[in-house]
């Protein structure tokens, strides 16, 4: 049985939004605890653009993705928020009512937290494995045709096929290389992202005739019952041929999608959560959603946009924790008791 | 303005004017031109606005950056003239561009 972690609000999502999340709830004494499928903060900017200048951050004529994640974090700190990553939330129960929300979130994983308030800040969705558009994949999803490893051991003796040129193609290639019957790397080009000590690994491997490289790309799965037997390849030079093999890892990357949040019980349109201009709180009383995930008239998906919709969200959840509290509106600058809490007083 | 024509996988095909100095990319989200998705919004971080360039124009583009190359390898069916469209810059060279999209996306 696992222990359930109780808290104020958990945030879906440690993305810029999520993680500002922290610091509006945090000056009202709301602990928060952030649940990302991803193994760091920062969400799309860290994922997808790190290195990349964005303009439009007020105060900022030009942060980079990294950069504005790393000064948040900075900022978020004294509130001690605890993150969970690696995990997805599958589930969201109502155990409350509408004047007193109570939520049960259970993770992929086997997490379960028992909230006051939920803030979805969960930008495009959950990060997930892309799928090569072959036909028939599905049917060897999970038997032979795998987007992870979880246990190494399921494949000694395999012959394994490994695509892609980034690092997490290169670094299962050399690890399964001395598990596996043989192990082929194949990718369309002689030519690798992933780190080049790696890549010198790698041909050193193929060098001693103790594993194979292809360039080419992936046209077609045979085999039957899941268990895939060959994969069809199209090489550099046009010609068709296949590659045998009893378990094939694809790496082409992340992409967005809604996921498990279409089964919360929340009105939905177009994938995008509908919420009110005042509180950004969705159709169940208690649940927010903020940032990119959400929608309404004049929506922007600007990450300032979304700093605004969770100073906002965070005034309604200090209602439903702190329904006793006289609401007192306070500045960082002048307010001793907000500057106590940031530790600067 | 500058025409660039993209001709979608069933060979339909849709002309529009594009700014000198934008993306070829741009030109197809402004006008609503099926087929390209630029998840990333122009970023080259998502390889969703996959191109096959016409063999006539081949020539007239700058090469790949290496960064764009990388990105190539998460398209699909790619080929020698795939490109990602956010990454070719409009000019008057390229006036009457004819890109082709791909049957899917990423």
């Amino acid at each position: 049985m696992t222990d359930i972690i109780k808290t104020d609000a958990v945030i879906v999502g440690a993305g810029p939004v999520g993680l500002f999340a922290v610091f509006e709830l945090g000056l009202l004494d709301i602990k928060a605890h952030l649940i990302d499928i991803l193994p760091k903060p920062g969400g799309q900017c860290a994922e997808l653009y790190p290195e990349k200048p964005i303009y439009d951050i007020p105060a900022f004529p030009m942060v980079t993705g990294q950069g504005l994640v790393d000064n948040l974090m900075k900022q978020i700190e004294p509130f001690n928020p605890q993150f969970h990553y690696n995990e997805m939330v599958d589930s969201l129960e109502v155990l409350g009512t509408p004047q007193a929300p109570l939520f049960r979130l259970k993770t992929a994983g086997g997490d379960v937290f028992e909230c006051k308030v939920v803030l979805i800040a969960a930008g495009g969705g959950s990060f997930q494995p892309k799928k090569p558009p072959v036909a028939g994949i599905e049917e060897f999803e999970s038997k032979s045709v795998f987007y992870a490893v979880r246990k190494m051991e399921t494949f000694r003796g395999k012959r394994v096929l490994i695509v892609g040129g980034g690092d997490s193609a290169l670094d299962w290639t050399l690890n399964l290389a001395p598990i596996a019957e043989r192990v082929t790397l194949m990718h369309r080009r002689d030519d690798f992202r992933a780190a080049p000590h790696s890549v010198n690994a790698m041909r050193e491997l193929v060098a001693a005739g103790k594993m194979d490289l292809v360039i080419g790309q992936m046209t077609g799965l045979k085999g039957a019952d899941g268990e895939l037997s060959a994969v069809s390849v199209k090489g550099s030079d046009g010609a068709a041929f296949d590659i045998a093999c009893d378990r094939m890892m694809p790496f082409f990357g992340l992409t967005m999608k809604l996921g498990p949040i279409a089964d919360w019980g929340l009105n939905l349109h177009e994938n995008l959560v509908p919420v009110d201009t005042e509180k950004f709180e969705t159709n169940v009383p208690g649940v927010f959603a903020v940032g990119d995930i959400n929608t309404y008239p004049g929506k922007l998906k600007l990450i300032l946009s979304g700093f605004h919709e969770v100073a906002l969200a965070a005034q309604k959840a200090n209602r439903y924790i702190y329904p006793d509290k006289k609401v007192v509106f306070q500045y960082t600058t002048s307010s001793s008791s907000l500057q106590k809490k940031l530790g600067v007083a | 303005m500058v025409k660039i024509t993209f001709v979608d996988a069933a060979g339909q095909s849709r002309t529009v004017d594009a700014e000198e100095g934008s993306t070829v990319m741009e030109a197809a989200i402004r006008n609503d031109v099926p087929g390209i998705e630029a998840e990333c919004g122009g970023a080259c971080a998502c390889a969703t606005c996959h191109v096959y360039v016409d063999d006539a124009f081949m020539e007239k583009l700058p090469k790949a950056e290496p960064m764009e190359e990388d990105m190539l390898d998460f398209a699909y069916d790619v080929r020698p003239t795939s490109r990602l469209s956010c990454q070719i810059r409009v000019s008057a060279a390229i006036d009457g561009l004819v890109v082709h999209t791909p049957e899917q996306q990423g």
